[in-house]
């Protein structure tokens, strides 16, 4: 472009719909401001100064599950929660995507006893597990870009069960 | 011991037949668990023991009869003396007067103890679950409560255990 973009000759761009939607949908995702234990304070690491989420079009963590459309299960889930969260899932618009984080929501982790579910996923489809315990920021942004990928790579007749 | 101390034991013995321990300094009553609210009462009223400190309960399952004690430690904030009550309750069917007449912050700790050892609180307002969820089945504190161990995935036996795991749906 170089000379155009300055004088604002920008021409013409043709792409394809789905392109240029999944692009819309990972440029600005937001997440939704929920921890539930330690890896929550990762997460915040994550958003904070140093690691700087918001280079990856996640400006702000919405606290309203109606306004977010990426849920991060940051923490081990009791049995006493997965109702909680299953309502919270439900009650995010669609399209929507979980990233698991840590090892406690990904399968348990340490926590293999009655109280705790064994994995966030036998209450929410989860698209993206990251390990760790906790993850360090950068795991949790390769989580992210990770769920970038299969975003980018969603097809059109998929949509209409997302 | 401290005077204030040396009384009140003195005056639990004698009226309720408590039984004394002492451990490093640590003063602690073995009280019938008939007359838990009148032991309760009396420290609270004659000795100024005005706070409950904590009331929980220990499952000696199997090795001790009767199989719970419920502990109680209370504090005096003007002799600067704590003393343990404790009141040995039976396996079968447990249940016990409730302290919250006398002390009305029992009520959580009362709560927290039926919710996860079984143990009722006659007298006891809103005896509910507190910590696990309502619908829960069992007191999982006891000694006999499994701990729920679910089978690990590894890869040589990942398809077996996916076959009978939930998964989440949309």
């Amino acid at each position: 472009m170089g000379i155009n973009q300055k004088n604002g000759e920008m021409g013409v761009v043709t792409t394809k719909l789905e392109d240029l939607v999944n692009w819309a949908r990972t440029g600005s995702m937001w997440p939704m401001l929920f921890g539930l234990a330690c890896c929550a304070i990762e997460m915040m690491g994550a958003q904070a100064s140093n690691y700087d989420l918001s280079r990856f079009g996640m400006e702000l963590n919405r606290a309203s599950p109606r306004q977010s459309d990426l849920m991060i299960v940051a923490g081990r889930v009791s049995r006493k929660m997965a109702p909680v969260v299953r309502q919270l899932y439900d009650q995010m618009p669609d399209p929507k995507w979980v990233i698991a984080m840590g090892d406690c929501a990904s399968c348990g982790g340490v926590f293999n006893n009655y109280a705790v579910v064994q994995g966030v996923d036998e209450v929410v489809p989860v698209d993206v597990y990251v390990a760790g315990c906790p993850p360090r920021p950068e795991g949790l942004i390769h989580g992210i870009v990770t769920l970038h990928e299969k975003v980018k790579k969603e097809k059109f007749k998929d949509w209409a069960s997302k | 011991m401290n005077e204030t101390l040396q009384a009140a034991v003195q005056s639990l013995q004698e009226r309720f037949q408590a039984r004394l321990s002492e451990f490093r300094g640590e003063i602690s009553l073995l009280v019938p668990p008939e007359h838990n609210v009148e032991a309760a009462q009396a420290l609270r009223d004659e000795f100024q023991f005005e706070m409950l400190l904590d009331e929980t309960a220990v499952d000696y399952w199997p090795q001790t009869e009767p199989r719970f004690h419920v502990v109680a430690h209370m504090y005096s904030f003007i002799h600067n003396t704590v003393i343990e009550l404790r009141f040995p309750v039976d396996g079968n069917a447990p249940e016990l007067r409730s302290l919250v007449t006398v002390y009305p912050n029992a009520n959580w700790k009362e709560r927290e103890i039926w919710d996860l050892f079984g143990i009722r609180f006659n007298g006891h307002p809103d005896l509910r679950r507190i910590v696990m969820p309502y619908e829960w089945e069992g007191h999982p504190l006891r000694k006999d409560y499994p701990l729920g161990y679910e089978e690990v995935q590894f890869s040589f036996n990942k398809e077996q255990v996916d076959r009978h795991k939930r998964y989440g749906k949309r």
